[in-house]
């Protein structure tokens, strides 16, 4: 074990950090954000409105990931003249804001359905005692069935932020330094493989193991009524 | 429209006090089955109503198409004279005066078997919950009523706990409270003791005893025949949908005059 090699490499990995958790939280904060109304949709909209984000949810959960940052990076270089004429270009040259864009379309996806399931959890008996009290159907959204869901939802929704941070290892491969990224780039020129790549991975069980403890508390505030006490 | 039940001279009654709900004629269909086949009803305030009938003949339907659960097929629902539902003004039956409704719906709140306590509120969020969001009372003023409402239930001190960490009979006891924060005109009962430990049952008929001390006025579905009998200022038996018996509960209890309701009455441990 080359462990000069790994202490050189650490700036370059701590660089590479930074990429990734500014990548994985934005992804994950926009994904939540727009995942809320589409699972409010899919679990109680209109099937007009149902059908649309059924096929997208498939789709994004359909396909490898990699092959949607690959179709949306180097597919959309294929559509530049197009892009370019409606002023769209200088988004989809730059590999992070491809990056972004499928991440957050995936994870979008992914929460959305696991929003829609945990609404659908919600016991029928809340929604009708909301409904008798005189609520309107926006009100007992808001005032009991989401509220409710997130509970039922932290979870699962726990794992896919972890599957998220770990899912950014992949813009390594559309040129962006993130942890993975940096090991690799390093790893090319030392042909130190092996540390570089375990140091990666300690970096991410660190994250891991961070993130699982700040979601743990999450979790301990969303479910507080369902421990029985007394 | 079909005229009310036929007038009967009920002399413990005072039918000098106000008509708080009127019923007219309600219908209701699930699919091709018709279960409320016309039921009339007029509850006066104070009235203690039971309603009684073995498992599917349409008790609980019934009570469900008055604060619009279920929405009736036809028939008229009229609360402190101001129409909740009539099938024959489409205003009413299409539910585009969704708001008034709610409002009007929310002043017969709904007591149910299972309790449905809001399951993430605290005791007294879900008691205040309604009053605030629904009728738009100033949160003091909500926190206050519901801590006597609470009071008045026995079980102010659970404030802060959460509906998972009380018994039955508590959870239910909080429920009755949070029909009365509404300050309702009146509170379904839907089987209110049939889910509790035979142990929890008396402290909940307690509280219900007090209120109809209170003249509260009360719709109540239930198996509790000695309720029935001694709280009530009226009885009704349904059968197939039908009002099959309705009196005071002498006349119900003592001298039934249909068959139906003597076979019921005699299966029944009262």
């Amino acid at each position: 074990m080359d462990f000069e090699s790994i202490i050189e490499a650490l700036p370059d990995l701590v660089d590479g950090m930074w990429v990734t958790l500014t990548l994985t939280s934005t992804t994950v904060v926009l994904g939540l954000f727009l995942a809320i109304p589409l699972a409010m949709a899919r679990a109680s909209g209109p099937a007009w409105l149902n059908a649309p984000i059924f096929a997208y949810t498939f789709f994004f959960r359909g396909t490898p990931l990699l092959v949607q940052l690959y179709l949306i990076y180097y597919g959309s270089g294929q559509f530049r003249g197009a892009l370019e004429s409606i002023g769209l270009w200088w988004f989809f040259r730059d590999p992070w804001n491809c990056a972004l864009l499928t991440f957050t379309l995936s994870t979008t996806a992914y929460v959305t359905e696991i929003i829609r399931g945990a609404i659908l959890a919600v016991p029928t008996g809340q929604r009708e005692a909301a409904k008798a009290y005189g609520m309107s159907p926006w009100m007992r959204m808001r005032m009991v069935i989401l509220p409710q869901s997130f509970s039922y939802a932290i979870p699962t929704y726990t794992n896919e932020v972890v599957f998220q941070l770990q899912a950014t290892a992949l813009v390594s491969l559309i040129t962006i330094q993130d942890i993975t990224g940096a090991a690799t780039v390093r790893a090319n020129r030392t042909f130190d493989h092996y540390e570089l790549y375990l140091t990666a991975a300690v970096f991410y069980l660190v994250l891991v193991y961070l993130l699982l403890f700040g979601l743990k508390q999450v979790e301990r505030r969303l479910t507080r009524h369902m421990i029985v006490t007394s | 429209m079909t005229i009310l039940t036929e007038t009967v001279d009920y002399p413990d009654r005072v039918d000098a006090h106000p008509v708080v709900l009127s019923v007219e004629d309600i219908h209701k269909s699930f699919g091709s089955l018709e279960v409320l086949k016309g039921i009339s009803l007029e509850a006066h305030k104070g009235d203690v109503i039971s309603i009684l009938g073995s498992s599917g003949s349409g008790k609980s339907t019934f009570l469900r198409c008055l604060n619009l659960l279920e929405i009736p097929g036809t028939g008229v629902v009229n609360l402190n004279g101001e129409t909740v539902f009539s099938s024959s003004n489409s205003t009413y039956s299409t539910n585009r005066d969704r708001s008034r409704t709610a409002k009007l719906r929310s002043r017969m709140p709904m007591v149910f078997q299972g309790f449905n306590l809001w399951s993430h509120m605290t005791i007294l969020e879900n008691v205040v919950a309604a009053p605030t969001r629904v009728l738009g009372r100033p949160r003091t003023e909500a926190e206050g009523m519901a801590m006597s409402v609470l009071a008045r239930v026995g079980i102010a001190e659970k404030r802060d706990a959460y509906p998972a960490q009380l018994s039955g009979g508590q959870q239910q006891r909080v429920a009755i409270a949070r029909a009365l924060a509404m300050e309702p005109s009146v509170i379904l009962f839907d089987e209110p003791t049939s889910a509790l430990d035979p142990e929890l049952v008396g402290e909940v008929l307690q509280v219900m005893r007090t209120l109809a001390d209170d003249h509260v006025t009360m719709l109540v579905v239930t198996h509790e025949m000695k309720f029935a009998r001694d709280v009530s200022t009226r009885v009704m038996f349904l059968h197939q949908g039908r009002v099959e018996e309705e009196g005071t509960p002498e006349e119900v209890f003592e001298n039934p005059q249909s068959e139906r309701c003597r076979e019921f009455l005699s299966t029944s441990n009262h």
